[in-house]
């Protein structure tokens, strides 16, 4: 045998299992609007920067007929490549082979590249479609999840990972994508859920589609399972790329920064917001009219969007951004939306990232509802994420910022590095109408007009206490600026902040209330 | 006009905020406190057996009927010693989960 013919040998070997499952099975991938796994690696990295590893793996199990059974690559791609040219490690489940089912070959591919990726500290993208664990090799799959589950703890907070689900991701499999940074679905290809329709049915009697039960939507908007949402898988990838450029690739090193860009000339900045608080307008048109160009990558946009979360540039540097949102629900803290801002904030603080928090919020959701889904122990992780993150930390407070919402949003009582105010601010322990019922109860219960007392005492309570003086005068807030000054004070206190050092009491881990 | 239509109205503290509302915020289910004396199914399942007429009283603790969910038989137990008010339930039937089966109401049985 020549060297020649060894060459030939192995590109022909190579080919036979670069096709997966065969082409009958790449049809029907495709008939149900899916793309290969290879064909998803290729579209989300760099043109021709893919390199495969364990192309060769093979399964060893022996029960159930699988010794005659040869499953190419065991149903996974594992490799590295770039991203805009910076390194990240991947893995996609293929469909093709025996529905992407984990079994130990399969898993020990998986748990490679993490481990790969760990060591070299760049970030793991791991593309789920796979019908579950792989019957036939038993425990042997078990321990695979397991394997996997015990990495993406240790490499939590150390290297960004990224989970897409494009396919089914049901049973035990789910708890990868939850133990990791960020969730990516689209629409009608995406399934989670720990118990499906049919055992759902025959056991309860409740009958329900998989795409009502675990689709996309429901991620993306009821269970917060999801970050992003897209239509398509192309749309999917554009996401994952944008959410990379913006973060660093491990947590000791910064965010690559990007060239300066002014905001985009829009819409006045104090003409966005209205002088009444009890009048909406789109948080997210403050964001942008502070931030470089118009790009703001916002994260979870569909779940709890009474508060926003996302990732924006300022003079090119990656910033975080926590902010009310006043169009939905008023803005108001819940138990979804302190979730989705507190672990947003963590990532941040993991990530050497800063954060801006804009806040306008008239206090907690009031409700039954609201008590017993324990918005006392979700609102507690905003207080804790605040208190225990170390990044630079700015707030502006723009109107409304009452009882123990102004405390967690990133107060000055939280170690905020910065807390400015726009003339606007209501900085009080509630709101006008209600402190006003409460203090005044009694002159309002024997006026002559209580109604009339009533409005009068509110506005009182309102010229006395319902502005940033109060807080100024204590120091609560450094200072009161004009709304057009926001980005130069905001880009001043994170240029000043650069090297902030602060270190909390040594502990093994602290108790976060989750 | 048309902007301020599409907003509705929260209250907290007091205030009234204009704003809009989110799907879950809509579907969630108001709360009502419990009545003891309105005995609902707790699984969905069928009924296999009722031991118990209208009138009759029951000490606290017997068994009154018999639903099988989840491939088990439960018993369904009196809460308190009682007298039966209403049966909304027929024998064989399968019923969903919080179906209302029965109407009871407390009586000194000694």
């Amino acid at each position: 045998m020549s060297l020649r013919s060894n060459i030939l040998d192995l590109r022909k070997r190579k080919k036979e299992v670069q096709k997966g499952g065969g082409d009958k099975a790449i049809e029907k991938q495709a008939k149900m609007g899916k793309l290969t796994a290879r064909e998803r690696i290729l579209a989300l990295l760099d043109k021709n920067s893919f390199h495969e590893y364990d192309l060769f793996a093979e399964h060893s199990a022996t029960d159930f007929g699988m010794e005659s059974k040869v499953l190419h690559g065991d149903g996974v791609i594992i490799g590295t490549g770039t991203i805009y040219n910076k390194p990240i490690c991947i893995f996609a489940q293929d469909f093709t082979v025996a529905g992407g089912s984990l079994g130990l070959m399969h898993a020990r591919k998986i748990t490679k590249i993490m481990d790969h990726a760990l060591k070299m500290r760049v970030p793991l993208i791991g593309i789920n479609d796979s019908g579950g664990a792989r019957i036939q090799e038993g425990v042997n799959s078990l321990a695979g999840y397991g394997e996997i589950f015990f990495r993406n703890t240790l490499a939590s907070g150390v290297i960004p990972q990224i989970s897409v689900i494009l396919g089914p991701c049901a049973g035990g499999a789910v708890y990868s994508p939850a133990l990791t940074d960020f969730v990516f679905v689209v629409e009608n290809i995406s399934k989670m859920f720990i118990t499906g329709p049919s055992v759902i049915k025959s056991v309860l009697g409740e009958e329900i589609s998989m795409e009502e039960l675990g689709g996309a939507r429901v991620h993306a908007e009821i269970t917060g399972n999801a970050h992003f949402y897209a239509e398509t898988e192309m749309e999917c990838f554009d996401q994952i790329k944008a959410l990379i450029s913006y973060i660093p690739r491990n947590n000791s090193r910064k965010a690559l920064p990007y060239p300066s860009k002014p905001p985009k000339k829009g819409k006045k900045i104090e003409d966005i917001v209205p002088v009444d608080p009890r009048i909406p307008y789109d948080m997210r048109d403050i964001i942008i009219s502070i931030t470089d160009g118009t790009e703001f990558l916002e994260i979870m946009e569909h779940f709890a969007p009474n508060i926003i979360i996302g990732f924006a540039r300022m003079e090119g540097e990656t910033v975080g951004f926590v902010a009310n949102q006043p169009m939905v629900l008023a803005g108001v803290l819940d138990t979804d939306s302190s979730d989705k801002a507190a672990r947003f904030i963590r990532y941040c603080d993991a990530f050497l990232i800063p954060i801006v928090t804009l806040e306008d919020m008239p206090g907690y959701l009031p409700g039954v509802d609201q008590e017993h889904a324990g918005v006392i122990r979700h609102g507690a992780k905003i207080l804790y994420a605040y208190s225990e993150a170390t990044v630079p930390k700015v707030t502006v407070i723009l109107r409304k910022a009452y009882g123990g919402g102004y405390i967690a949003m990133n107060s000055r009582h939280l170690r905020a590095d910065f807390v400015f105010a726009w003339p606007t601010a209501e900085i009080a322990v509630m709101g006008p109408e209600g402190a006003a019922n409460i203090v005044f109860r009694k002159e309002i219960a024997e006026a002559e007009n209580p109604e009339e007392m009533r409005q009068q005492k509110i506005q009182e309570y309102k010229e006395k206490f319902a502005n940033p003086y109060v807080a100024a005068a204590q120091g609560y807030i450094d200072e009161v600026i004009e709304p057009k000054q926001t980005r130069a004070r905001i880009l001043h206190a994170l240029q000043v902040s650069e090297n902030k050092s602060v270190f909390l009491p040594n502990k093994k881990h602290g108790l976060p209330p989750f | 006009m048309s902007e301020e239509k599409k907003y509705k109205n929260l209250i907290v503290q007091g205030a009234v905020y204009k704003t809009t509302f989110t799907r879950k915020f809509e579907e969630r289910i108001n709360w009502e406190a419990p009545n003891e004396n309105l005995i609902h199914s707790f699984l969905p399942g069928t009924i296999i057996d009722i031991f118990i007429k209208t009138g009759e009283k029951v000490k606290e603790g017997e068994t009154i009927l018999l639903l099988e969910a989840m491939k088990m038989q439960n018993q369904v137990r009196m809460p308190f010693d009682g007298e039966i008010v209403k049966i909304y339930i027929r024998k064989d039937e399968v019923i969903s989960k919080n179906h209302l089966m029965l109407e009871i109401k407390p009586k000194n049985l000694k």
